[in-house]
């Protein structure tokens, strides 16, 4: 190929290079600001005594994260058992059985939920859910089930749109072949379109999983914010991002640096998620 | 007559694949010639080394030299804006701009920063004129040129190639797709536009290219088989291949 | 006993029909619990007015401009560099290593939870740069966290537009700089006004991001220095604060009923896009 300097084009072009660079400027600002405020901690109190630590007292000196993570997995797979099959059948509803100007209506609205802000889920939660499980179950109702529930809906946009890519992508001779065996709509669905989609509907349930693991204010709002490891359905309990939203407004000196430690291990578990579901399996589809 | 363009032993080649396997040729000024061949024989990646478009192909490998007026357009240093300027270009598929009939005209001019309206309006209306395209649209310049019909747009292509004023002007199988009505229009314009340019006109419709054409060259899988004055090409041509393809033998 | 595939075929059906339509219920119930609660609340005085007494009374006039400030101004900064780093993508480089890195950073920002921007925001912004809580500082926050959508949007949209007019423009004498302007970005327009419509929805719609960047101030902004309260944050404030339900609901109304059509815009938007070309 051969090329041809003119001044301008090469001016805009280092413009642009420096445009596209700032996502990466960003990026590394982001994990050195929080990074450089939150290991001197892990180095001060000792890694296993803050991700392992029971007990978080930091105006105490006690680090100890580990309920939080605990919860914060616990908040995600509850999530997950609720949203998963809710939005991979609605995802299927969506790819095999509507017609095309259902599609047209359902697809947007669907995705509008996504739109909701967490806040007004948040008080949904906390002035529907959470008294129907008080009266009804049992417990405050601030609780592991109150939260799951509404992280489970709140996941939905991420499960149906990414999993409805993922079977739409499945060719259509799969499905036609499928048919001239005989076989029923349904019985091509299980055994012939999920199985074929299976690493995109997979994806979708980690980049559900990102979601519901990052979510901060719906869960401040109706998890109760208990320090400890929730013992049943019913028991409060407190996350990772609660515990920063919760107490950054007001904290100083180490307590501050607990919160950005707390922020270091929610970034790690964010950027394994996000690895697994962006490479370990789309590079397979 | 004077020589406009020189290409001597021009190789392209693709990865592995050797598309021009040593065109030399000149062009003159001020004719049509009209360059003919069965499909793969190269002839649209010799016009596209004309005009530089080459340089969006990925993988091509060029040799060789091209002049016109007697500079190598394929030196390091051609400013090839400047070069398609001067060298416009009509391809087969008409392709026009999703905006007005006028913006489409105007496009290249503005390019050159011509932004007085009288000057553009002027241009408009001569480069449709030469185009045989204004009486048609006179009267409807801001309509948006995709509404036009397949011969309407080609010739509106060939309108906004003139409001360019290149030197010379590269048509690659202009009339493909079009039905005879539209392709006469064309042809017509044609013969009328050599007085100011030196036109290189692609075929692969002998008819054509010996009605409108003044010299023509036989190209066969990548090398140029004979090049002539048309009349002589068409009535007495030297080589048994030219005479094969000339009479519908294959192609 | 095997059970007839037919029956289980029919069965499915069903099921799946009734969880589409419970799901879409779920949004339809939120809409109608805001509206039917909020509604009795939301009235000229409420929008224009400002609030007193914490938010117990009076409206949320200074919430409404701090909201629409944080928007404008992160797509102000956003749009530029998000569509500019599109345009390098797509029109000024091959796919190589490096291109690679880009998309790994802009997928790794687009993943981030909002609540780690918020700690970013302002151990960067707030405190490192001396901003303070302010309209600034929030701004600056939500412009990165908005960015991947920007970037994303426009790269497809740059993407959908045929390669032949690029061709074509090149062929007219103009350079590549004068084809992205002239050519490719006048048709791509409404995708890239997509992910900016969805990014105000995100700015709009964010509390976690915002609260510790731009703090919470009840007063109206005046200077990118100010500190200010957007409509999510006051909503979460008095909410959470259990200050007032009835104000809480009438913002929660206006919030959501901005957000629900900015996204209908979006939609809009993009079904345009996508039938330019198809």
């Amino acid at each position: 190929m051969i090329k041809n300097p003119v001044k301008k084009e090469q001016l805009v072009k280092w413009v642009l290079v420096t445009f596209a660079l700032s996502s990466l400027l960003f990026l590394f600002l982001i994990f050195i600001f929080i990074l450089f405020e939150g290991l001197p901690l892990f180095h001060k109190i000792g890694l296993k005594n803050i991700i392992l630590g029971f007990k978080w007292a930091p105006t105490k000196g006690s680090f100890g994260i580990f309920p939080m993570i605990v919860s914060s997995f616990l908040v995600t797979f509850g999530a997950l058992i609720i949203g998963a099959p809710m939005g991979l059948s609605c995802a299927i509803y969506l790819a095999e059985y509507s017609g095309k100007r259902l599609k047209m209506f359902l697809k947007p609205a669907l995705e509008l939920l996504a739109g909701i802000p967490s806040v007004v889920y948040g008080f949904l939660g906390v002035v529907y859910i959470v008294p129907i499980i008080r009266d009804y179950i049992g417990g405050s109702g601030f609780s592991l089930l109150a939260t799951s529930i509404i992280l489970g809906i709140m996941i939905l946009p991420t499960v149906i749109s990414i999993s409805f890519d993922a079977l739409m992508s499945v060719p259509k001779t799969y499905r036609e072949g499928s048919f001239a065996m005989g076989a029923t709509k349904w019985q091509t669905i299980h055994k012939v379109v999920i199985p074929a989609a299976k690493s995109g509907i997979l994806a979708s349930f980690i980049l559900g999983m990102g979601r519901a693991i990052g979510e901060t204010m719906a869960v401040i709002m109706i998890a109760g914010n208990a320090l400890r490891i929730p013992s049943s359905i019913l028991d409060p309990l407190r996350t990772l991002t609660g515990n920063i939203a919760l107490e950054l407004a007001y904290a100083t000196g180490d307590h501050r640096l607990g919160l950005f430690s707390t922020g270091i291990v929610l970034l790690v578990i964010i950027m394994i998620l996000n690895y697994i579901a962006n490479f370990g399996i789309k590079r397979k589809m | 007559m004077s020589t406009k363009i020189a290409i001597s032993g021009l190789r392209v080649a693709f990865s592995k694949n050797e598309i021009l396997k040593g065109i030399t040729i000149d062009v003159h000024r001020n004719t049509i010639t009209g360059f003919m061949g069965p499909s793969g024989s190269g002839k649209t990646t010799l016009i596209s080394v004309i005009n530089r478009m080459i340089d969006f192909e990925e993988n091509a490998h060029i040799d060789g030299e091209v002049h016109i007026d007697g500079h190598n357009i394929l030196d390091g240093g051609q400013n090839t804006v400047e070069l398609r300027r001067r060298v416009g270009t009509v391809f087969a598929v008409p392709i026009p701009l999703p905006r007005s009939i006028y913006e489409n005209i105007a496009y290249g001019p503005r390019l050159r920063g011509i932004g007085d309206r009288i000057m553009l309006h002027y241009i408009v209306e001569d480069s449709l004129k030469k185009a045989f395209l204004w009486d048609e649209v006179k009267d409807r310049l801001s309509m948006s040129a995709l509404k036009l019909s397949g011969g309407q747009q080609q010739r509106l292509c060939l309108a906004r190639t003139l409001a360019l004023k290149p030197e010379i002007i590269l048509l690659d199988e202009p009339c493909s797709g079009l039905d005879p009505i539209s392709t006469a229009k064309i042809e017509d314009a044609l013969s009328e536009l050599k007085k100011d340019f030196t036109i290189i006109l692609v075929s692969n419709n002998t008819k054509q290219i010996a009605r409108i054409t003044d010299f023509s060259a036989f190209f066969y899988l990548g090398e140029l088989i004979e090049y002539d004055t048309t009349e002589r090409l068409f009535t007495k041509p030297s080589v048994k291949k030219t005479e094969d393809y000339i009479q519908g033998k294959f192609g | 006993m095997r059970i007839n595939p037919r029956f289980t075929n029919k069965f499915v059906q069903i099921g799946l029909n009734l969880q589409a339509f419970f799901t879409v219920g779920i949004l339809v119930i939120i809409v109608a619990i805001i509206c039917f609660k909020g509604l009795p609340y939301v009235n000229f005085e409420f929008i224009f007015s400002y609030p007193e007494d914490m938010g117990r009374l009076g409206g949320i006039f200074p919430s409404i401009v701090g909201t629409i400030l944080l928007a404008l101004l992160s797509i102000l900064f956003a749009t530029p560099l998000g569509v500019g780093t599109a345009i390098f993508l797509t029109e000024y480089t091959k796919e190589s290593k490096f291109t690679k890195i880009i998309r790994f950073g802009v997928e790794s920002l687009a993943g981030i939870p909002s609540i780690l921007y918020g700690l970013f925001g302002f151990i960067f912004f707030v405190i490192k740069l001396r901003m303070g809580w302010s309209l600034l500082a929030g701004v600056l926050t939500i412009t990165i966290m908005i960015l991947p959508t920007i970037i994303r949007t426009s790269e497809e949209a740059i993407k959908a537009v045929p390669r032949n007019l690029r061709i074509v423009s090149y062929s007219l004498s103009a350079t590549k700089w004068e084809t992205v302007t002239k050519v490719v970005l006048p048709s791509a327009i409404p995708g890239i006004l997509t992910g900016i419509m969805l990014s105000v929805g995100r700015a709009v719609g964010e509390t976690a991001a915002v609260i510790f960047t731009m703090g919470s101030s009840l007063r109206l902004p005046t200077s990118l220095f100010d500190s200010g309260r957007t409509m999510a944050v006051h909503f979460y404030i008095l909410a959470r604060e259990g200050i007032s339900m009835e104000k809480a609901y009438g913002t929660a109304l206006v919030l959501v009923v901005s957000i629900l059509l900015i996204n209908v815009v979006a939609y809009y938007l993009m079904n345009k896009a996508i039938s330019k070309y198809s």
